[in-house]
């Protein structure tokens, strides 16, 4: 069936053409109820803040939630994935609490997620769609990647309370030169430490560039690192060499930006994080990363990685203005 | 030619003072110091665009891509979290922001404490992390007045030299956090110009550090 001139406006446009980029590199789409029982929330009360869900108690007395989150329902639904890898992608409006205007809000995400043995030829592959996926909505767009094992391996290593790691981390997410300082000096973390943590702030940009910086730092430290430090940091950086290198003659390494301010949750989130912008619009538009530790949490013995766009963000979209489509199913 | 940068100014003193910081910074706009109502000032040259928002306003302006830079006190990132880059202390605008009670207050922790202050969620935050159950009064003024009349307890605000709470025969109890004026970004304009905004921070860095070599 070919069905034409439905009169979509950009945003659906936009979705429908972030559908076709999934469905085409062999992602499958995973339908969803709006609701999943609350129970779900309340046992990772961490990741999704249970207070901002909308609930309400269906007909035979349980507690449910208007969904908000995608994520923790597909990991929930996809059990015994064995040596196998799912590659699923969705399109669905989520419920939140957002955090300009305090109120609940409906969001349009749409998203995809790898479960199972997640390599790192499927790390690149989801970056890469991620990269893809910011195209389809801007000329101009940036997508920043971060390894988060070099800043928990700098934490760890520092030796303080969950509240001072949270401190930390909410510095380098804002790139607080100043305050990670005090918060350093307060805590007795100095030295190569404290240099290394300040490094992360001031290394930005160009993804050749802040490799070669970073490998200098590690190198400089070379006798005062542990052997498995050395090993954690060496690894690090291999998995971001891997990644450029992917990109390379994609016609997408010009989006790729090294930056370590992107930062989640230290206990659900490991390894390769990313975020993606697009020009003129103010927040992040794409985020993601892999969440091997939601997975342990949650008692699967697989892997993961997915990302989300929200389609709320957008704006205007007016790369879309003009452009026909034809939808073909 | 690159993008304007869009800047928001606290209106008031302190905006005064950081513009003459980004002035000597290399980035001035002498149209500013005219007395007119004029809202924005612009250099094209130097690819400036300042505008005098309310102190309290600067965070959203930015926050929401309206400016892609601007000056805002620690005070009101800390009350509102704004979802920005906090770049550069500038190390002017300095207070803190404290406890303060009536002279020999002793707190009676077998019931609520009443806490009247203007920064809500800062109170509300400092107090769950000592775990004291409270009652917080929302005030937008004249804070110090409260503890006088028996409204509350004790307040949370900024202080500067102390002379006002002296004078009202308050003192400080605790010192939450030190205060000072704060360059910010937006996460987006980070980005998309990163050359330009990166240029402003070193200019005004240099400025925070002679400023500080003459002290």
């Amino acid at each position: 069936m070919i069905i034409e001139g439905a009169d979509l406006n950009n945003r659906e446009k936009a979705m429908f053409a972030l559908r076709a980029l999934y469905s085409s590199h062999g992602f499958s789409l995973y339908r969803m109820s709006k609701f999943e029982e609350f129970d779900l929330y309340a046992r990772n009360r961490d990741f999704m803040d249970s207070a901002s869900i909308i609930t309400f108690t269906d007909t035979d007395g349980m507690l449910m939630a208007l969904k908000p989150d995608v994520t923790l329902s597909i990991v929930k639904n996809n059990r015994h994935i064995g040596n196998d890898i799912r590659k699923l992608y969705y399109n669905e409006n989520i419920y939140r609490v957002s955090p300009k205007t305090h109120y609940f809000k409906e969001i349009m995400q749409v998203g995809l997620e790898c479960l199972g043995k997640v390599d790192e030829e499927c790390i690149c592959e989801v970056l890469l769609m991620a990269a893809e996926s910011l195209k389809v909505l801007s000329e101009n767009a940036v997508l920043d990647i971060s390894n988060l094992d070099i800043l928990s391996r700098i934490i760890e290593a520092c030796d303080v309370s969950e509240e001072v790691e949270a401190k930390i981390t909410g510095c380098i997410g804002e790139k607080n030169l100043h305050s990670l300082s005090r918060i350093c000096d307060e805590n007795g973390i100095d030295g190569q430490k404290k240099e290394l943590l300040q490094k992360l702030i001031t290394l930005y940009g160009d993804p050749e560039e802040v490799i070669s910086e970073l490998e200098e730092v590690f190198y400089d430290l070379g006798d005062d690192l542990s052997e498995e430090s050395r090993k954690i940091y060496s690894d690090s950086i291999k998995r971001l060499v891997t990644i450029m290198d992917a990109f390379e003659g994609t016609g997408l390494e010009d989006m790729l930006r090294i930056d370590f301010s992107v930062v989640s949750d230290l206990n659900y989130y490991n390894g390769i994080i990313f975020k993606g912008f697009v020009e003129g619009v103010p927040d992040g538009v794409l985020s993601g990363g892999q969440y091997d530790k939601l997975m342990d949490n949650m008692n699967r013995t697989s892997r993961a990685i997915g990302f989300a766009v929200y389609m709320d963000y957008l704006g205007k979209l007016s790369k879309f203005d003009g452009e026909e489509v034809v939808i073909r199913g | 030619m690159a993008k304007m940068l869009n800047v928001a100014l606290p209106k008031g003193r302190l905006g005064e003072r950081v513009y003459d910081m980004f002035e000597e910074a290399g980035y001035e706009c002498p149209s500013i110091k005219e007395k007119n109502r004029k809202l924005i000032f612009e250099n094209e040259e130097k690819g400036v665009r300042y505008f005098w928002v309310k102190p309290s306003d600067v965070a959203i302006y930015v926050e929401r891509g309206a400016a892609d830079i601007g000056v805002v006190g620690k005070d009101i990132l800390m009350e509102s979290r704004p979802e920005v880059y906090e770049l550069l202390d500038l190390e002017t605008g300095k207070c803190r922001m404290a406890v303060a009670a009536p002279k020999g207050f002793q707190d009676d922790v077998q019931s609520t404490l009443r806490v009247a202050t203007k920064f809500v969620n800062v109170a509300r935050q400092f107090y769950a992390s000592t775990g004291r159950d409270i009652d917080i009064i929302k005030l937008n003024g004249s804070i110090e007045l409260a503890p006088i009349l028996g409204l509350s307890d004790v307040i949370v605000d900024l202080v500067e030299t102390g002379t006002t709470l002296r004078e009202n025969n308050l003192e400080v109890v605790q010192v939450i956090d030190q205060i000072s004026a704060r360059f910010i970004s937006n996460k987006s304009s980070f980005k998309f110009q990163n050359q330009e905004i990166e240029r402003v921070m070193e200019g005004l860095s240099r400025v925070v550090e002679s400023r500080g070599n003459n002290e």
